[in-house]
């Protein structure tokens, strides 16, 4: 259940260009929080609005966050030192399905967040990419002690296999069995699994995001369309099934 | 701590405190539910309602500005005869509901008063004020002829007290306040968002999908206490007073400005139990400078 609490700060350090891990002591997030649930963090008074961030980690109580410096908030809370306190609001939103047998995730950048902590409580093989090996390298590392197989790509090619995660992904389908994909990233990435799993029968989880003011379902600023009427990312998402949000008819995004 | 301190009527209402949560900020007030005791609130101004559902706006709706951010929902809403089959139902025995309406004619707003006076609901506030889209109140909320003809239209369908919500956006609210108070108007309720803007210089293009939006928050508190304090001495009736708001003292000012009750509405986005957090610390500030009741503070401006 969505509750508002303080937590300290045990770390919060660059771990590639402009991206940082913050950990927090949350003890009550280990117990509640399900893979795909997000906060809302609050950065100072001097800000409106929170910043939704995703899940990414709970073990022992320490929940990581990720998240790239992009703007005046973000930047505010990469400041932020060791001992200081956050005020966090969550966890919030619905969270991918519990899976039995093995699942196959697939992120793309900052969308591996919530994946991670997928990886931690279902068995899973993960298919990463990123733009370059600074953004793929602590991915890897993440993951080592979660998942069973990691396979990657960079768009420049500076590590692993040149291309997106997409283009992996029918030898990998071919060659594993897998109970569903389960995928965040760019919405172009997303759709492209989708259509995989769809011709392969695969049930497949989508993660959202949108800009979002109180996270709870309120201020309506996270609506889209889906096949079955509008929704809100915050509280009916951010984990959609991929059938919901995207019209394979039509190539098209619901949204 | 004396319990009596907030209690106070409004419009024939007697209300536990004189704190409502603002339209669009509050949902149908059920998502607060874990952070607020709704019956506690002075009332829960729901989230506008129109004769057919809406989708609302398309592209980004919401942008973060200095002291404020910038909305332009477009009323997404699911219409007001899912609201009376499914929503009321749900919601009436937990808050006193405010239903917030806006129409895009005269018709409307009467057809809305008619449809919405039932158990339940304990009062109107007419929308004529919403920026963010074409076809909505803002026609009314800028011209008082307009303002007075729909205050007496929505008058005469409903037995409910009509609460007018009044823009900023105009060169003199005093004249929309007397327009929509000499029409039979119970409550006025001010200031609704201001007109803005913001540009990503990258892109060059607008950010927010509906190229302009409604201004909210802090930065526009003394606005809206300006506002409250000059319409306090052009009409009569009672006025809700919001813009802003993010603590006790930020709605001491509106009582002394005149307001006889607020309403806050961008504070519950970054915390969702502000609202009980201003009643406790009104009633502190209350008893400090020795007041049994807020009604003692309303108006009390020394100038």
């Amino acid at each position: 259940m969505e509750r508002i609490f303080d937590a300290e700060i045990l770390s919060n350090e660059e771990v590639a260009e402009k991206i940082y891990r913050l950990t927090v002591d949350a003890p009550s997030l280990e117990r509640n929080a399900r893979a795909g649930q997000f906060v809302q963090v609050k950065i100072s008074d001097e800000f409106t609005l929170r910043r939704p961030l995703g899940i990414a980690s709970t073990i022992s109580g320490h929940v990581k966050i990720f998240y790239r410096v992009v703007g005046r908030g973000t930047e505010t809370l990469s400041t932020k030192k060791t001992g200081e306190h956050l005020n966090i609001l969550g966890a919030l939103g619905n969270g991918y399905s519990t899976r039995e047998g093995k699942v196959l995730l697939v992120g793309g950048g900052m969308g591996l967040a919530p994946l991670l902590l997928a990886a931690e409580k279902f068995s899973a093989d993960v298919l990463m990419g990123g733009r370059n090996q600074g953004e793929v390298l602590f991915w890897q590392e993440e993951f080592k002690p979660h998942a069973d197989k990691i396979f990657i790509t960079t768009d420049d090619g500076s590590y692993a296999r040149k291309g997106f995660a997409v283009d992996l992904l029918p030898d990998i389908l071919a060659a594993e069995n897998y109970s569903a994909i389960l995928t965040c990233g760019p919405e172009i990435m997303m759709r492209g699994v989708a259509k995989f799993a769809h011709e392969k029968n695969l049930p497949c989880e989508v993660s959202f995001e949108r800009r979002m003011a109180c996270g709870l379902g309120a201020c309506l600023s996270c609506s889209i369309d889906t096949l079955n009427g509008r929704k809100k990312v915050c509280k009916d998402g951010p984990i959609f099934n991929a059938k919901e949000v995207f019209d394979y008819e039509s190539d098209n995004t619901k949204s | 701590m004396n319990k009596n301190l907030l209690q106070t009527e409004l419009c024939g209402m007697n209300l536990p405190t004189p704190i409502f949560a603002a339209s669009g900020t509050f949902g149908f007030g059920e998502e607060f539910e874990n952070f607020v005791d709704l019956k506690r609130l002075g009332g829960v101004m729901v989230k506008c309602i129109t004769p057919k559902p809406r989708r609302g706006n398309d592209g980004v709706r919401i942008t973060e500005t200095p002291s404020g951010m910038l909305n332009c929902i477009g009323l997404e809403n699911p219409g007001v005869e899912t609201f009376l089959t499914k929503i009321l139902p749900r919601i009436k025995d937990k808050m006193n509901v405010v239903v917030n309406v806006s129409g895009s004619s005269v018709e409307d707003y009467s057809e809305l008063a008619k449809l919405l006076d039932v158990d339940g609901v304990a009062a109107i506030e007419l929308n004529i004020s919403c920026p963010n889209v074409k076809d909505g109140g803002i026609i009314f909320g800028t011209d008082e002829r307009q303002a007075a003809k729909v205050t007496s239209a929505a008058k005469k369908f409903t037995s409910k007290p009509v609460i007018v919500k009044l823009s900023p956006n105009v060169t003199d609210i005093t004249k929309i306040a007397r327009a929509c108070e000499e029409s039979g108007a119970d409550c006025l309720s001010l200031i609704n968002t201001l007109m803005g803007m913001e540009i990503n210089i990258h892109t060059w293009r607008p950010t927010l999908g509906n190229i302009t939006g409604g201004l909210s928050g802090g930065a526009i508190k003394p606005v809206a206490v300006r506002m409250v304090w000059q319409v306090a001495q052009a009409v009569k009736i009672p006025i809700i007073g919001m813009g802003g708001i993010r603590s006790a003292s930020d709605a001491a000012e509106f009582f002394l400005a005149g307001a006889s009750a607020v309403a806050i509405g961008t504070a519950n986005f970054s915390e969702p139990a502000i609202t009980m957090k201003i009643a406790d610390d009104l009633e502190t500030y209350l008893q400090s400078h020795g007041l049994k009741n807020i009604r003692e503070l309303v108006g009390k401006i020394m100038a």
